[in-house]
């Protein structure tokens, strides 16, 4: 459905992206997903004509944007950041408007507008001025705008930002009610979004594309295996026979897998990877205790969300204040 | 088609706010006081000519219509940066504009439909002047061909200021600025032949050429001149080419 090849756009002193390359498939749902002024909003303003691209190529539907503008433009609906909203407007006058201007068809406007409004749930304030609704409700308005033509592809430029937890849950709620339909390209900075909503990602920073893998590999390769180190020594000095620490820690519940990393001084370091989603950190300590030998340490090694996109940014790591604390409104010193 | 629907939510946002009600009352005071002017010195100068007996020749159309038109040209001058402001800088400011740029619309079609909004207030300011000019007829008998002509040259003469003040708009996304830069440019093309006035030299008559009033004498007097109206033309046309290489610019650089 969209393909990126090479695209590069370059402003007169810096370049915004930089060789991307990706492609979408019909009734994908993606995310973009990259810190601010990492090239999101740029590509999606190539994708849908708004900026021409420096060089490379993007077509969407098997169109070129250069070549064939109106074609694209005609299979594309657009949420920009800040929703284009005429505030002097009725939300239904509104939504007729811009039905006339993506061409739908005199007969079905009234229905196509209807049915907009619905899947938004924005019926409810439909003869209104725009200037009165909240911000929650011009977000659902401005996603009712994107796909009144009913278009195959929606690119959606952080659908989320800016609005309360309650309206976040609605609007994301609703991007998943438009998955069906439409082939949906969303930007955002919230890591726990890309996971809720999207099938892939497209992680990119500094204009680069960092990481391109389906949201299931990511989260696993991000934050579903619990990664322990620990360090234990044989009481009294005893020395330790590594076979059978390696033995008995593998009975433990939850462990899937141990591994040596180091032994020196009597003392032993090992490595112990959690089966998903487990958390084997007490049973580990009690298991070494009870074998009769001393736990020296024991810490999770596994990266937070933030450190890996972080990491795969290319971010320094000093950065995050606290790694483990942030799960709710994105990562630490994202935001504007 | 796209343009018409441009055309009809231009004109629906001027009437929703203040603008169109304000430009369109200020220019009826202001006509209206022109109007009043010319009638009471008309009034009295007929008195006078008859009291004296020296039956000086007496026509409407030289003496009310031609200056009062001349006047509604230049009041014009001060409305037209008001109604421009707005077209292109408030949708660049508040990114309405990413909405039309990326709706299967041509530039083309989206200027025009601005263009034609604001002739169209323009036209309608107009039309509140042409009540008091109707009431001549009601006591006089006026030539009327002349008056048609005179609100031909007004249209003309507005639709090239408005081209003008559309590019300027689009060139920025303030609204003040478009106004005031606007207001400088329309002033300058008012003014521009006076340096040469009183001289017959290429320069003179090149500043004069360029005159959005120099032109406009000759539809006041009644005179429907093919170089006056492919003057307007064009200067529609340069003013409307240039927004168009405006929102063209916009997006190679933006």
């Amino acid at each position: 459905m969209i393909t990126v090849e090479g695209l590069t756009k370059r402003y007169a002193n810096h370049v915004a992206v930089d060789n991307i390359s990706f492609s979408v498939e019909r009734g994908q749902i993606v995310g973009f997903l990259g810190p601010n002024g990492a090239g999101k909003t740029t590509t999606m303003r190539v994708l849908t004509c708004f900026l021409p691209p420096t060089s490379g190529t993007a077509r969407v539907a098997e169109f070129d944007v250069l070549e064939q503008p109106m074609e694209v433009k005609k299979r594309i609906g657009y949420l920009p950041e800040s929703p284009p909203l005429y505030p002097e407007m009725e939300v239904v006058e509104y939504l007729e408007y811009v039905g006339r201007l993506k061409g739908v068809p005199k007969e079905s406007l009234a229905r196509r507008v209807d049915e907009a409004a619905e899947k938004c749930s924005v019926g409810d304030v439909k003869s209104k001025l725009i200037s009165k609704l909240s911000k929650g409700y011009r977000q659902r308005v401005g996603l009712a705008q994107a796909i009144i033509h009913n278009p195959d592809v929606l690119i959606l430029d952080e659908p989320t930002s800016g609005l309360d937890p309650q309206q976040i849950i609605e609007t994301r709620d609703l991007i998943k009610g438009l998955a069906g339909d439409h082939t949906i390209i969303l930007s955002t900075h919230i890591l726990p979004e890309v996971e809720q909503l999207c099938e892939r990602v497209i992680i990119i920073a500094k204009g680069k594309l960092v990481a391109t893998d389906t949201v299931q590999n990511l989260t696993s390769r991000l934050r579903g295996a619990e990664t322990v180190a620990i360090e234990i020594t044989g009481r009294n000095g005893a020395g330790l026979s590594t076979p059978d620490v390696l033995e008995r820690l593998e009975r433990v519940a939850g462990v899937s897998r141990v591994l040596e990393r180091d032994s020196r001084d009597g003392g032993l370091t090992l490595m112990v990877e959690s089966e998903q989603g487990q958390h084997i950190r007490p049973e580990l300590a009690r298991a070494v205790v009870e074998a009769g030998w001393n736990l020296n340490e024991l810490h999770a090694v596994g990266l937070s969300l933030e450190e890996i996109f972080l990491e795969l940014t290319g971010a320094p790591k000093a950065d995050v204040a606290a790694p483990h604390a942030t799960t709710v409104g994105g990562f630490a010193g994202g935001n504007q | 088609m796209n343009t018409l629907t441009i055309l009809r939510k231009e004109l629906n946002s001027y009437f929703r706010s203040p603008i169109a009600y304000g430009v369109m009352f200020f220019f009826a005071v202001i006509a209206g006081y022109f109007f009043y002017v010319y009638t009471v010195s008309f009034v009295q100068y007929s008195i006078q000519s008859s009291m004296t007996g020296q039956s000086a020749p007496m026509s409407v159309n030289d003496q009310m219509i031609r200056p009062l038109l001349s006047n509604l040209a230049v009041i014009g001058l001060f409305f037209i940066p008001i109604i421009t402001m707005r077209l292109f800088a408030e949708e660049k400011r508040s990114g309405t504009f990413e909405l039309l740029a990326t709706s299967p619309v041509r530039d083309m079609e989206i200027i025009l439909g601005k263009w034609l909004a604001a002739v169209v207030l323009y036209a309608a300011m107009l039309g509140i002047s042409f009540v008091s000019m109707a009431t001549l007829f009601a006591y006089g008998k006026p030539d009327w061909r002349p008056l048609l002509v005179g609100y031909l040259g007004l249209l003309l003469q507005g639709g090239c200021l408005l081209a003008i003040g559309t590019y300027i708009s689009s060139c920025t996304r303030n609204q003040i600025v478009a106004a005031v830069g606007t207001f400088s440019v329309l002033l300058m093309l008012w003014v521009i032949d006076w340096v040469g006035s009183f001289q017959d030299t290429p320069l003179a008559k090149a500043t004069a050429y360029l005159s959005v009033t120099q032109h406009f004498d000759s539809f006041s007097k009644g005179v429907l001149d093919a170089k006056d109206v492919l003057y307007y033309a064009s200067m529609i046309f340069i003013g409307l080419f240039l927004t168009a290489r405006s929102l063209e610019s916009l997006r190679w650089r933006a």
